[in-house]
């Protein structure tokens, strides 16, 4: 591949690079190891959720639900938590509720042909509901078992010097990368988004690989409730609230296109850094709130312009 | 025959007992949003006063969107209700509801975010401006007069915010010694207490205090700096449970606690008040109270 080809292919990296070189000539609180940790930590949860849209807008759907599913998750695991369940019981069945509630949207689109934005708008609603009902408006605190302080470290911890938050994003990355790059699974998903009709005159169970992918946003957003809500040893009602625009613009900024079919998840992940890097540099800088908006929006639209454009003359 | 004379006494019996409820006055309460603890406190304090002064209370949440409190405002002024009070999601978006409410003759009573138009009787609110300057005075007396401040805001653009904002930093500026490094908004929201907290801490090598506009913010930024392994002091404001137990447990200094229960009651009292035909004052202001260990 020539110089050129290479840039083009990695807008979002280079993306990144300058905005974080352009911040680091700002602030010299910026490139330290314990603020980079920092950054990766913030995003992770992010980053989580946006691997789970990955997979659905690679299939031409979208998942509003996400940050729905993390705040039940997370109250349910809270709850879980301070009544002294053990560890894997609450993480396992918290993943487990996540799943299927991913599983339920994935069938209102799977098998009822409903389009996939009003489906999980549905979820969404609904899901929010249940957590109110579920927390009666409250946050509900993990409690003082011992249980509690283990399952703060999911959150909070280190090893290594590195963030459990992040060593999870990492490990979920890989699977995520792995199964869409090299199974045949990950090439239904990209066959389902180019073309469902032609992916299923091939013989690929649409319905099947879609039921499954839903599921899997819904599992990914509830390992990122766990984290939150670890972080935070509480479960908020409010949490997650406008998650999945964060999650599609990482998505988005990481070259995947809204149409299905093409996209990488690695873009994703830079996609969810460069919103990460984004957020710290503007508290950093210590810009005023009314223009933190302005700058954000800016600084997406010059990426997906960008990206688009070099896309555009590749053709 | 005895049979028809018992259904006739347990259907005499059956609407004495549902007679009197029948005839109580209902108030309508329309609550900006009840996924919030402090509303879900205001409006446990509105029931609770109802319940004492004999009305029905019919309670509405408006889930934060304007447009939805316009319809449950539309939706109770064709029940028979005889006040509408009203927590408004937005003080501007909030006019229309209210002069649906003034077209139909039904008083209006604001609890909490005021209206700017409109024919409302009375508002009842605590005094933010008040309660950021008692913020900035506790910090001040703690600090001993000099020392550096952040603020962490609300959403921008809110009165809640405007005014604990405004009070607060008129305050601060009395103190020379005393320093504001930061103000960054973080939407009063738990998770971005965090997250904006950890940025800041890793901008500012020096930080002494901390004044979050609410006290989920608040309870955010102490998980920062407890993570951060800092020693600094934490402001919040409410006065949740949440909050009041942080203050107890040591990790926060203090919470400006609106007394969210007695917004709910006083607004009840209030309505009582004006339908009776008595004369009630146009803002009745709730005290805030500052809960220390």
């Amino acid at each position: 591949m020539n110089a050129k080809g290479f840039i083009r292919e990695n807008i979002p990296l280079f993306g990144l690079i300058l905005l974080m070189a352009a911040v680091s000539l700002y602030s010299p609180n910026f490139l330290t190891v314990d603020n980079l940790l920092n950054i990766l930590r913030q995003t992770s949860i992010n980053a989580i959720i946006a691997m789970g849209m990955t997979f659905v807008i690679l299939t031409a759907g979208i998942d509003l639900s996400v940050g729905s599913i993390l705040a039940f998750a997370g109250a349910v695991c809270a709850s879980m938590i301070a009544v002294d369940t053990p560890l894997i019981v609450a993480l396992l069945t918290t993943i487990a509720i996540g799943a299927a509630l991913g599983m339920a949207s994935g069938t209102i689109v799977a098998f009822f042909g409903v389009q996939a934005f009003i489906a999980t708008l549905v979820a969404m609603t609904m899901v929010r509901g249940l957590v109110l009902v579920y927390t009666d408006g409250r946050p509900i605190s993990t409690g003082d078992f011992d249980v509690a302080n283990s399952f703060y470290e999911i959150g909070g911890g280190y090893v290594a010097e590195i963030p459990v938050p992040v060593i999870i994003a990492a490990l979920a990355f890989l699977i995520c990368w792995y199964v869409l790059n090299h199974t045949q699974f990950g090439r239904y998903v990209y066959a389902i988004g180019g073309n469902e009709q032609v992916a299923r005159l091939a013989g690929v169970n649409v319905a099947r690989v879609k039921l499954i992918v839903y599921a899997t946003s819904g599992a990914l957003s509830a390992l990122a409730g766990i984290i939150l809500t670890a972080r935070l040893e509480s479960a908020q009602p409010t949490a997650g609230m406008a998650y999945e625009l964060d999650a599609i613009a990482a998505v988005v900024l990481g070259g995947t296109s809204l149409a299905g079919g093409r996209g990488r998840i690695t873009g994703t992940l830079i996609g969810a850094l460069i919103i990460g890097v984004l957020n710290n540099a503007l508290n950093i800088m210590d810009v005023s709130s009314y223009y933190q908006q302005i700058a954000k929006g800016a600084v997406i639209l010059l990426a997906v312009v960008a990206d688009g454009r070099s896309k555009a003359s590749s053709r | 025959m005895k049979k028809l004379l018992g259904l006739a006494t347990a259907t005499a019996m059956l609407l004495g007992t549902t007679a009197p409820s029948f005839a109580a006055d209902t108030l309508a309460l329309v609550v900006s949003t009840l996924n919030n603890p402090f509303f879900v406190t205001l409006k446990e304090g509105a029931e609770e006063k109802a319940g004492e002064l004999g009305y029905e209370l019919l309670v509405l949440d408006s889930q934060n969107d304007p447009a939805k409190e316009l319809a449950a405002v539309e939706d109770v002024l064709n029940k028979d209700v005889k006040l509408l009070m009203i927590n408004p999601t937005d003080s501007d978006a909030v006019r229309s509801a209210i002069r649906a409410a003034n077209r139909k003759d039904v008083p209006v009573v604001t609890l909490d975010r005021g209206a700017s138009g409109g024919d409302v009787i009375s508002h009842v609110a605590s005094d933010n401006i008040q309660g950021g300057m008692a913020a900035a005075d506790l910090i001040a007396a703690t600090l001993g007069g000099s020392g550096k401040v952040v603020e962490l805001q609300g959403v921008p653009g809110t009165s809640a915010a405007r005014d604990r904002g405004d009070g607060f930093n008129s305050k601060i500026a009395e103190s020379a010694g005393i320093e504001v490094v930061a103000s960054q908004a973080a939407d009063f929201d738990r998770t971005k207490g965090l997250n904006v907290m950890e940025n800041i801490l890793q901008a500012q090598p020096e930080i002494d205090a901390v004044f979050a506009h609410n006290d989920e913010m608040a309870l955010g930024a102490i998980k920062a700096i407890e993570a951060a392994k800092r020693d600094i002091v934490v402001v919040g404001f409410d006065g949740t449970d949440d909050a009041v137990a942080a203050v107890k447990d040591g990790s926060m200094l203090a919470t400006v606690a609106q007394q969210a229960a007695m917004i709910g009651a006083l607004g009840v009292e209030a309505a009582d008040m004006i339908l009776k035909g008595e004369t009630v004052p146009e803002y009745t202001p709730v005290p805030l109270q500052l809960i220390q260990k």
